[in-house]
């Protein structure tokens, strides 16, 4: 699928003066979706009880929309990774345990997701893309168990990432904003137990957390999931300067965000 | 103003604190120092209603100051347990791979508290005073699950006050640091049950696979067991 095409139904452009006329505070509005997680705890989705919709903007609806379309693409394409490759049996016997839980999380989050773009939000849910994680032939994850971790890090890496890098574009829903950061601190785990197997396994000399811009041993084509890792610069502070704590400490110790163009330049990829 | 714990005080006049709210004691407050009004309220009408004046706490203030000043509380409380831990029996004679681990962990946390510290300025609060004698630093065992417990908090403290924040800027930099929170929490949880899914355990997560957040009042509830100093939240936002 094209990228632009991609980023097209996730956007739509609806911003009219009136539209921006009538809403009133954010904050406020998007309250009265009331605690989504409350709502969809215990048996999975769908949500039980479907708050009405209060008087916003149907631009700001529409933001939100976008934003978690393009969340709900991300989480398509790492269920559909991880269920193809406990399907593929490339995952060795003591380490299904560890990708079970992960695509059951991935399974989650697009069924969560689907619920609030569709029932809460009242909007259309992007359609799962078709995947090719060979890249057009480059790799082989689903026989070759290394290259499944590889792409594995990759994609978990790049998920924390991207959520981290909207969270701004969701602030007005405190409900929206509180549900992306539940799903970003589980995503950045999955990363760290990935990052830390591959090491485990000497395929790779990387921690938990990202040391500099460093993509370790995974192909050169993920380097733009790291760059900008190096960062030690936060709020006009410069960390190292402040502290004395080496560079590549500091540098682990924040994780940076990157924005949806970037994260969809990394995702086509792997689009058919 | 909410207190966590009793405040021993000389004055018979004022019983033992519980969680009271007083908005004049508030008022109060903004203005004057701490020990004007420590002084002040112990001679001015003190009641049964009236609040516990502060016996060296402090005050994390309100918006996102206040905010920012939790955060910075409970990275002093991370910092000066892995600090403690670098000196315990159980760093000393951990293997290579949890001796970077721990040391790791150290550098990041001290560099999350310097870095508030420093953007909080003049609205920092002060230093807090820990007591972890409930932590065997010679265990591994009790190291790793005091770990997992500071870990695992601030994961859901972060994620708790997100919805809080007024400034992108600031919700940026918290998000900035909670995935790596997170990240420490997952290679604990690794460390305590190796290969297993606790990593990402059910403890946490629900159904919809997103994990847990704790309110402001969860998370210094269950800091107070470890930090003495009483730290007066009422003006963060709600």
């Amino acid at each position: 699928m094209n990228l632009l095409k991609l980023l097209d139904t996730m956007c739509p452009d609806t911003k009219t003066p009136e539209e921006r006329d009538t809403f009133f505070s954010r904050r406020d509005a998007f309250r009265q979706f009331g605690d989504l997680s409350k709502k969809m705890a215990m048996a999975a989705v769908p949500l039980g009880i479907l708050t009405a919709m209060p008087k916003v903007a149907k631009a700001d609806t529409a933001s939100l929309i976008g934003v978690l379309n393009f969340a709900l693409t991300l989480e398509h394409l790492e269920y559909r990774y991880y269920q193809t490759g406990l399907d593929a049996n490339v995952i060795t016997a003591a380490d299904r345990v560890i990708f079970q839980k992960i695509r059951d999380h991935e399974l989650a989050h697009v069924k969560f997701l689907q619920e609030v773009i569709t029932n809460v939000l009242k909007g259309t849910a992007v359609a799962e893309p078709v995947f090719d994680f060979t890249a057009g032939g480059a790799f082989s994850p689903f026989t070759d168990y290394p290259t499944f971790l590889a792409l594995s890090q990759a994609f978990e890496d790049t998920g924390v990432r991207a959520y981290k890098g909207q969270a701004a574009n969701v602030k007005e829903s405190d409900v929206v904003l509180t549900a992306a950061l539940s799903i970003h601190s589980v995503e950045a785990r999955h990363a760290s137990m990935v990052r830390r197997l591959r090491t485990k396994k000497g395929l790779d000399t990387v921690k938990g957390w990202i040391t500099n811009d460093s993509r370790g041993t995974l192909p050169a084509p993920t380097q733009g999931i790291y760059t900008g890792e190096e960062n030690v610069s936060h709020g006009g502070v410069n960390v190292v300067s402040l502290t004395g704590i080496d560079a590549g400490a500091v540098s682990e110790a924040w994780d940076e965000p990157l924005t949806d163009t970037q994260v969809l330049g990394i995702a086509s990829l792997f689009l058919a | 103003m909410y207190y966590l714990k009793p405040i021993k005080m000389k004055n018979e006049l004022i019983k033992p604190a519980g969680l009271v709210k007083n908005a004049n004691r508030r008022q109060f407050l903004k203005r004057g120092t701490l020990s004007v009004a420590t002084a002040g309220l112990l001679l001015v009408g003190c009641n049964d209603d009236e609040m516990m004046p502060m016996d060296g706490g402090v005050s994390l203030g309100s918006g996102d100051f206040g905010i920012l000043n939790y955060a910075y509380a409970l990275e002093q409380l991370e910092a000066a347990f892995y600090a403690a831990v670098l000196g315990g029996g159980y760093f000393a004679n951990a293997n290579a791979e949890e001796k970077t681990i721990m040391g790791d962990l150290e550098k990041h946390e001290r560099a999350h508290r310097e870095f508030f510290k420093a953007a909080l300025g003049n609205m920092a609060i002060g230093e807090l005073d820990v007591d972890f004698s409930a932590i065997d630093f010679n265990s591994r065992d009790s190291v790793l699950n005091a770990a997992k417990t500071f870990e695992d908090l601030g994961v859901a403290a972060y994620n708790g006050a997100g919805q809080f924040i007024e400034s992108s800027d600031y919700l940026l930099i918290a998000g900035k640091i909670v995935s790596v929170e997170a990240r420490h929490a997952a290679a604990i949880r690794d460390l305590i049950n190796p290969g297993s899914a606790d990593f990402a355990g059910d403890d946490l997560i629900d159904a919809n696979g997103l994990e847990r957040t704790l309110t402001f009042s969860q998370v210094l509830t269950a800091a107070s067991t470890y930090v003495t100093t009483p730290i007066d939240f009422s003006q963060l936002p709600s």
